[in-house]
């Protein structure tokens, strides 16, 4: 996705020399290998810092909460996924945004990567489909595919849904993909391994929030664990504070999760926090045929009421 | 100081040995990545770990430590009286703490135990442990140990520097807390005197490995608030999550949050670690937060850091050079290129350049 990098420059320098916006947000590189930083120009100088490649994974739509003026972003699928559940909620106005679509074959996941060589990686290299990873005395070549993240693995929107103008030309759709694999594994246990599993699941947790602070979903102004008159949930490493947390922002999530991986990519401690809303996902799917961030002009189904609701939850 | 050899055998057999002694926590990978853990019988630390994901803070600092207990029974004479909790109760050894980490323990110590102030829980936990330390051949894209008061091969804060080469250690003690350690270990073997030069090429090379520095030189020369008021902040914040995670994995982050959590009648005072990263970190009583937007936060960590604990102690800067919030802060925020902002700012051509333009 290397190539996308000139065209978002020469469309950022048009919309902020235009004055169409006043800033254009995107990644710039990161000081070590695969972690870009979100970024942002506000002249058609400051553009050049501007990249892209498999190693933009954060969901801009994070960064334009409430944002006042005119604001150029750069969106891959589940971001733009994320704009549109922003707009529909009142976080933004679809008018204030230009919105620069990328066509994504997905992000490669660096926990995994690092953890697959015992050495230090000093650079990581994407031409193509093909990654090379090289350290100190070793350099492995593999298909990228086996080292996208697993939320972009199984991802069935990558093209964006809302935009203004297309970085590059839109990709084939993946097919044959079963989002909800793990979801269904984690069905089939019973109580007590389900138990266990979220048990072991969130044993690191050292709740550092950098799950919810990542999500452009967990914009409250004051988040439930903050609250303190009165205060709602327990400060300690107690697991039934940490599996509050973890289980009320899923919930949190309900039918406006994009599964864009935010949450798992930046969590410190290696935690598949999509365990939670990913089941939610399936849920909304199998009960309202919903999907986030796909409409504008549709109401989520947590929001809405319709007379033909499946209320399956509680018959 | 005399040098000790210790062969697989023997740091096996010692390992175990001094469990009766001391409780023995060391690097254990565990999933994808290695923490300190207490080891259990026959678990031994593993010294080809480069370094742990967090810190060995916890083991003096727990993220969690209840402090005091109390119970709200009218009908009891203790109603209401806070009771210490007795949090240490035998010796420790923390195998394995790569000489940065080591470095953080005095660091934190100006703030625990001070003329003014000692702080029981932790004085009690530090004077109990023996810090065994393992120095690094090799360094990490990341470190930057050289220029923040240590090095890989740096001895400030431990009692034992272990160097390996190849299957051999050699032990050093530095104090005679280690020296109790070597020998309740029974590491008797002196190394030979022509080890010396070799360790001196391990060291060497070691150095030469890290190729991370940062300049800190200048910033003490600095008004708190030329540096309060540098333009850099809010752009150098712009993707900070303020998320916990540089405060939770760095060694010398020492801040606590002090809560009461009661069930039924009785109930615990506990400390847990917080993050200036926080909005509630410093959200008054009154609902005004003087750290009402992220760029402050940020803002505050680095001023810390770099700047007022450097006023305040006069001792270095408030950072060991480990390099674990560069790698694992979720959005690239760099320490190295926040001093070096902070140490080249020149705030009167700043002032011309904005008036110019």
């Amino acid at each position: 996705m290397t190539e996308y990098t000139d065209k978002i420059k020469e469309i950022a320098k048009r919309v902020l020399t235009e004055g169409k916006v006043e800033m254009v947000i995107g990644f710039r590189e990161g000081s070590v290998p695969m972690m870009n930083q979100p970024h942002y120009a506000t002249s058609a100088e400051s553009v050049d810092e501007l990249v892209w490649d498999c190693n933009c994974g954060l969901n801009l739509a994070n960064y334009i909460t409430d944002k006042k003026g005119n604001i150029g972003i750069i969106a891959k699928g589940c971001d733009s996924r994320n704009i549109v559940t922003h707009v529909i909620e009142n976080k933004i106005k679809r008018d204030q945004l230009y919105i620069i679509g990328v066509p994504c074959t997905g992000m490669i996941d660096h926990q995994k990567i690092n953890a697959m060589f015992d050495q230090e990686i000093l650079t990581v290299e994407e031409s193509g489909d093909k990654i090379t990873i090289t350290g100190n005395g070793f350099s492995k070549t593999m298909s990228k595919q086996e080292l996208l993240t697993e939320n972009c693995a199984v991802c069935t929107h990558r093209n964006p849904i809302e935009y203004d103008e297309l970085a590059g030309d839109l990709v084939e759709e993946q097919k044959d993909v079963d989002p909800y694999a793990s979801v269904t594994k984690v069905e089939s246990m019973s109580a007590d391994e389900k138990w266990n599993y979220f048990e072991d699941l969130l044993s690191p947790c050292i709740r550092c929030y950098a799950c919810r602070n990542a999500c452009p979903l967990c914009y409250c102004p004051t988040c439930f664990v903050d609250e303190s008159r009165p205060q709602w949930v327990g400060k300690s490493q107690d697991p039934t504070d940490v599996r509050t947390f973890h289980l009320l922002r899923a919930y949190h999530c309900a039918g406006r999760c994009t599964d864009c991986g935010a949450c798992e990519r930046v969590c410190p401690m290696g935690i598949k926090i999509r365990e939670f809303t990913k089941k939610l996902n399936k849920d909304c799917l199998e009960l309202y045929g919903w999907e986030a961030g796909l409409s504008l002009d549709e109401r989520p189904p947590l929001d809405t009421f319709k007379t033909d609701d499946p209320d399956e939850f509680i018959k | 100081m005399k040098l000790i050899k210790i062969d697989q055998q023997s740091w096996a057999a010692g390992i175990e040995k001094v469990k009766s002694d001391y409780r023995v926590f060391g690097p254990v990978k565990e999933k994808n990545d290695h923490e300190f853990k207490l080891l259990e019988q026959n678990e031994m630390p593993d010294v080809n770990c480069q370094n742990t994901r967090l810190s060995p803070k916890s083991i003096i600092y727990p993220q969690s430590q209840v402090m005091f207990t109390y119970s709200l029974d009218e009908s009891k004479d203790d109603c209401r009286i806070m009771k210490e909790v007795e949090n240490v109760k035998s010796p420790m050894a923390i195998i394995g703490v790569r000489p940065c980490d080591a470095l953080a323990f005095p660091i934190v110590r100006r703030n625990f135990d001070s003329p003014e102030y000692q702080d029981t829980y932790w004085i009690k936990a530090y004077e109990a442990t023996t810090f065994v330390g393992l120095a690094c051949n090799s360094a990490c894209g990341t470190c930057f140990c050289t220029s923040a008061g240590t090095g890989p091969f740096g001895e400030e804060g431990l009692d034992v520097l272990m160097i390996a080469d190849g299957d051999d250690l050699y032990a050093k003690s530095i104090t005679a807390k280690g020296e109790s350690f070597i020998q309740a270990a029974g590491w008797t073997t002196e190394a030979e005197s022509a080890v010396d030069s070799k360790i001196d090429e391990l060291k060497t090379a070691a150095e030469s490995s890290i190729n991370s520095s940062v300049a800190t030189d200048k910033i003490k020369n600095k008004t708190i608030l030329e540096l309060y008021d540098a333009p850099f902040w809010e752009e150098e914040a712009f993707a900070c999550i303020n998320c916990g995670t540089c405060t939770y994995v760095c060694p010398t982050c020492w801040c606590f949050d002090v809560q009461d959590e009661t069930h039924g009648k009785s109930g615990i005072r506990m400390r847990n670690w917080d993050s200036c990263m926080f909005p509630l970190f410093t959200h008054h009583a009154s609902g005004h937060n003087p750290r009402n937007v992220k760029y402050e936060r940020l803002r505050q960590r680095f001023m810390h850091k770099l700047k007022y604990y450097v006023d305040k102690y006069d001792n270095g800067i408030q950072c060991v050079g480990c390099g674990r919030c560069i790698r694992l802060c979720p959005v690239n925020i760099d320490i190295r290129k926040i001093c070096y902002k902070m140490n080249s700012f020149d705030a009167e051509s700043c002032v011309c350049e904005a008036t110019s333009s």
